[in-house]
């Protein structure tokens, strides 16, 4: 678009500017600041008086340099290229960024978010002469072997298309041209752009019904998620929240994964930059960077680019959902997002509500969350894509009353709450199984093949909890008067429990089996714990000693459980009939 | 071009308002000269048209408002930087402090520096002896890391961060090895203890020192930790070598800045801390690190005292966010005259598993800390259970780990501070330790482990 006007600085404060004589200049159009260009987004306007919170350090800007209006809203560009890409906040590629500016970012640089020269295959699969309008699927580009990326008509485009031709194409190169009904042409490319701001459009949207399988045995069989649901996870310094996102965007069971670490340490981006492009995704055995996109806005980095850097990424997630795909995003963490709005607001000197936060945190976290879902997409073909969104929370002293915590409660529909006395006691993942809770557990059933087994994996996900809900209320008992004087059944119960932490629940995220659990496997290895206990209810019935149960070798066997491969999995299921040969060996002595 | 300015109008707090300025920029520095014809140092806050906010870094005691002059120098705060200013003292704003000549800078340096690129970033993974157990053994620290320690008033911090300076190098390797250190708002007392203590091992020679004491101007220390750190990456990325900064202490320098936000009248978040503590302790903490390409490494000890031990102040718990890991000192220990205090259960090293192994330190490594953190954790269970009930009333397993955790803490956690273990005495020590249990009682460590080490320690 064209620039529309040129407006002078008055007043430069941290990461916000204000600027006179902004003449057209219209709220979160992006702005270019001062001598050195930086990027800015126009975010109050009193009359021609705008404030503007810039992207980029700001030191040696004053008052009297020009800001230029771009007319345009901070946009991503979307189109082949963006998988296994790595971005800053605001869609600039960082490999790219070091090539230019060496190791240190740098400011006033613009890279497009799509690299200009690649050449990507492009196939129709419409015929020219097609009516189409917006969202309907043109053609297909194969962007890595785990991408089918999916052209698409954009936004407000209908008509006739002609022209399109299967054949090797930049993002920026015409592969068509639609004729509407006024005559108009508008050119196709494969890249399209779409203002961050906006949720991208869809027909309707579907409650969700199916679990995302995750692979981390206590979500999944305690507290799962669905394939459009949201989930939080605040939890204390050290308690592994980003341990549990990695390990969600490792293995989780969607097509396209987004990680977005806002606010995160550099040293840890370095290890998932590192360590994505090495792991293996279990569903298809291709390396897992090629159907990440990911996004690095470090704590260090300018903090207004840290705040769009969450838009930026759910908008890239929207549009591969609109393909039809399911998409999970993670975001690390949502609370350095909150602050930077926090940042933000107090320099424009709004009035603060609760710690500072402005009165609207709450409103933007439940807009946030709420791109998330289940929909039926826009244009035809018809079909149904899905957008998880899966937010860490660092809450202050690991305090849940915090304001980003509780705005996110408002809205989220599952809860994992991190517990620091569990990472003491180097229980991973610090989910804890009391106070979590998520409101897709109905769904569980529908991620197995077997519907019987889902209703039983249902059955005894129930069992399983009333057993640790037992040993919760059993445990402060023990403390008080010794293990002695309780029953022999309640004894029991406290070693199934312990069974169930130790040996379920517990999951080592660094092993090279036990990282990831398939609802097969866990479906087994849950069971053989609850028919111990089962059996072992009927031995004590009959007279057996505790001391002589829980000696039992079988038990053992439950421990090593996770470490059986997942091709192995009958010898799980096998450990029932060790547990029969074991009671009634006992029984006969 | 220097221009001056007579217009100060406003005074209060640390900061002054002067008008009428012409070009001013955010972030740029000032000279003030005032009636007694010296010279203050000031940093450009806010600008809007013709007026500016300063902060003053000497404070604006003794500033007057129609004699003074204050000069826009046209610059962001800069470092003058040589392999020169090692062995170097520096007061809390870069100038020299020993008496010695300035520094003929060869290149000079913006003290806010840049963000690393993510993508430069080289991932730390180089083990660092530090000659403690507690640290070297369990909580290892690799070279780019940053691993702050939080400690409390009257516990003996400063002796586990100069242990901590004199005695750390990477295994089999003569490389460069420097020390900066960063003294905002500390004592005398201590600063002395640290200046005597490299000077006494020599170190001093390699080390650059910028200090800002108790009684030294607080605002000072905001620039303070940029010095050091900007000192620390001209080392790191110019002249190839390994960099120790270590910054005493933290919760001083976040004082200063709620300071200058209470004086700007922003809104404060927790505690009266302004909203955006994390954001610049980031800024701070994120330049530690290692880049692609380049020899040298920058590794960070901050050190910060809770008020009250109290982990969740937003001091430690912002830092604690920021950095990788933490070691915590412990009241109880050092009542028992265990030193260096290091309360290991609480304490962690995020990048533990990346610095150790076989072909780094040894192939027991990782099962060592896991079985030795597991049964010393049983072991204070125990001992917490022998204060309610009384030892006699525990069961010999209980008893065996009581002893057990008293043993670990008597000869694994105290070693003093001027004994520098190597990590094979630490890694044995734990083997001696871990004798006492029966092999299958040691889950934690593989088999084939236990059968290589455990018979030379068995009695």
């Amino acid at each position: 678009m064209s620039e529309t006007s040129i407006g002078k600085i008055v007043k430069v404060a941290g990461p916000v500017v204000v600027a006179e004589n902004m003449v057209g200049a219209r709220m979160y159009d992006v702005v270019r600041v001062g001598k050195e260009h930086l990027i800015g987004e126009i975010v109050e306007l009193h009359g021609t008086r705008a404030s503007i919170q810039v992207y980029e350090d700001t030191v040696g800007v004053g008052p009297g340099e020009d800001v230029v209006n771009t007319g345009a809203p901070l946009s991503v560009e979307l189109g082949p290229g963006l998988i296994s890409s790595i971005y800053d906040g605001i869609q600039r590629p960082l490999d790219q960024l070091t090539e230019l500016q060496g190791d240190y970012i740098q400011r006033g640089s613009e890279v497009p978010g799509l690299k200009r020269d690649t050449k990507w295959h492009f196939k129709p699969t419409i015929e020219n002469g097609t009516k189409v309008s917006h969202g309907d699927i043109i053609g297909e580009v194969q962007e890595s072997t785990l991408m089918l990326h999916k052209i698409m008509v954009p936004f407000g485009v209908s008509g006739t298309v002609e022209g399109l031709k299967e054949g090797d194409y930049t993002v920026e190169e015409i592969i068509g041209n639609v004729t509407g009904d006024n005559k108009s042409k508008t050119e196709l490319k494969l890249m399209q752009k779409w203002p961050v701001r906006s949720p991208r459009s869809f027909k309707n949207r579907l409650a969700p019904h199916e679990v995302l399988v995750t692979g981390q045995r206590v979500i999944d069989t305690f507290f799962p998620i669905s394939k459009g649901g949201t989930a939080c996870v605040p939890g204390p310094f050290g308690t592994g929240k980003t341990v549990v996102q990695h390990q969600l965007a490792k293995w989780v069971d969607a097509d396209v994964v987004v990680y977005v670490g806002c606010g995160e340490r550099g040293n840890e981006m370095t290890d998932v930059l590192k360590e994505f492009p090495e792991l293996l995704d279990p569903h298809s055995g291709e390396p897992l960077m090629k159907r990440v996109v990911m996004f690095a806005n470090t704590s260090d980095m300018p903090v207004a680019a840290r705040e769009a850097s969450v838009y930026t990424g759910i908008t890239i997630a929207e549009y591969f959902r609109d393909m039809g795909y399911s998409v999970a995003i993670m975001a690390d963490s949502t609370s350095r997002w909150a602050e930077a709005m926090r940042e933000i607001s107090t320099r424009l000197e709004e009035m603060p509500a609760e710690e500072g936060y402005p009165a609207y945190l709450g409103a933007r976290i439940a807009s946030f969350y709420e791109r998330a879902g289940r929909v039926i997409c826009q244009g035809s073909p018809d079909r149904e894509g899905a957008l998880s969104i899966i937010g860490a929370v660092s809450p202050p002293g690991g305090d849940l009353s915090d304001s980003v915590v509780q705005a996110t409660l408002h809205v989220v529909k599952v809860f994992w709450s991190l517990q620091g006395r569990l990472a003491q006691q180097r229980h991973f993942p610090a989910i804890d199984w009391l106070t979590s809770y998520s409101f897709y557990k109905q769904y569980l059933p529908g991620c197995f093949k077997d519907a019987q087994q889902g209703e039983e994996m249902a059955t005894m996900s129930q069992e399983a909890m009333n057993l640790l809900e037992q040993e919760a209320a059993l445990i402060e008992i023990v403390r008080l008067v010794g293990s002695e004087s309780i029953s022999a059944k309640d004894r029991l119960a406290l070693q199934a429990a312990k069974s169930i932490r130790e040996d379920y629940l517990h999951q080592n995220a660094f092993h090279k089996i036990d990282t990831f659990t398939s609802v097969e496997k866990q479906f087994e290895m849950l069971k053989a714990i609850l028919y111990f206990y089962k059996q072992a209810l009927t031995a004590i019935d009959n007279g057996m000693e505790t001391d002589q149960l829980f000696a039992m070798e079988a038990w053992d066997d439950i421990a090593r459980a996770s470490y059986v491969d997942e091709e192995n999995i009958a010898e799980i299921a096998a450990i029932r009939d060790k547990i029969d040969e074991q009671i009634k060996a006992a029984s006969i002595a | 071009m220097l221009k001056e300015y007579k217009t100060v109008t406003e005074i209060y707090g640390p900061l002054m308002l002067v008008e009428g300025v012409e070009d001013a920029k955010y972030g740029h520095i000032v000279d003030i000269e005032i009636a007694d014809g010296s010279i203050r140092h000031g940093q450009i806050l806010q600008v809007e048209n013709d007026k500016v906010l300063v902060q003053i870094f000497e404070g604006t005691e003794g500033i007057n408002v129609n004699k003074s002059t204050v000069r826009f120098l046209g610059k962001p705060m800069e470092l003058a930087l040589s392999p020169d200013i090692l062995g170097r003292v520096f007061n809390g704003i870069g100038i020299p402090n020993d008496n010695g000549p300035d520094i003929i800078a060869k290149k000079k340096m913006n003290i806010n520096g840049s963000p690393i690129n993510p993508y430069a970033r080289d991932f730390p993974n180089e083990f660092i002896q530090t000659g403690i157990s507690t640290i070297d053994g369990l909580n290892p620290l690799v070279r780019g890391q940053k691993l702050p320690i939080f400690s409390g008033a009257g516990l003996p911090h400063d002796d586990i961060a100069a242990q901590l300076a004199r005695q750390a190098t990477v295994l089999g390797k003569g490389e460069a090895f420097a020390v900066v250190f960063a003294a905002m708002g500390i004592t005398f007392e201590a600063a002395q203890f640290f200046i005597n203590d490299l000077t006494e091992t020599g170190a001093i020679e390699r080390a650059v020192m910028f200090i800002n004491l108790a009684n030294d101007p607080a605002i000072e220390r905001i620039a303070t930790p940029r010095m050091a750190l900007t000192a620390a990456e001209y080392l790191a990325f110019e002249e190839d070598m390994h960099v120790l900064v270590v910054l005493n202490d933290m919760t001083n320098y976040c004082e200063a800045l709620r300071e200058i936000s209470a004086a700007r009248k922003e809104v404060p978040g927790r505690r009266g801390y302004p909203g955006y503590l994390y954001t610049d302790l980031a800024t701070l903490y994120e330049r530690a690190g290692r880049i692609k390409g380049k020899k040298g490494s920058i590794t960070m000890v901050p050190v910060l005292t809770m008020p009250e031990d109290d982990k969740t102040h937003p001091v430690p718990d912002l830092t604690g966010y920021i950095t990788e890991g933490q070691i915590i000192m412990s009241r109880p220990l050092h009542r028992k005259a265990v030193s260096p205090p290091v309360d290991v259960l609480p304490s962690l090293s995020r990048l533990k598993d990346k610095g150790i192994g076989e072909g780094k330190t040894r192939e027991d490594h990782a099962d060592m800390y896991n079985q030795l953190y597991a049964a010393y954790a049983r072991g204070k269970e125990a001992q917490e259970l022998a204060t309610i009930l009384g030892e006699a009333a525990l069961s010999a397993e209980d008893q065996k780990y009581m002893s057990f955790a008293n043993e670990f803490e008597a000869k694994y956690i105290s070693q003093g501070y001027y004994e520098n273990r190597t990590v094979e005495q630490t890694l044995d020590l734990g083997w001696q330790l871990l004798s006492v249990f029966e092999d299958n009682e040691l889950k934690r460590i593989d088999e084939e482990l236990i059968a290589k080490y455990m018979p030379k320690f068995r009695k």
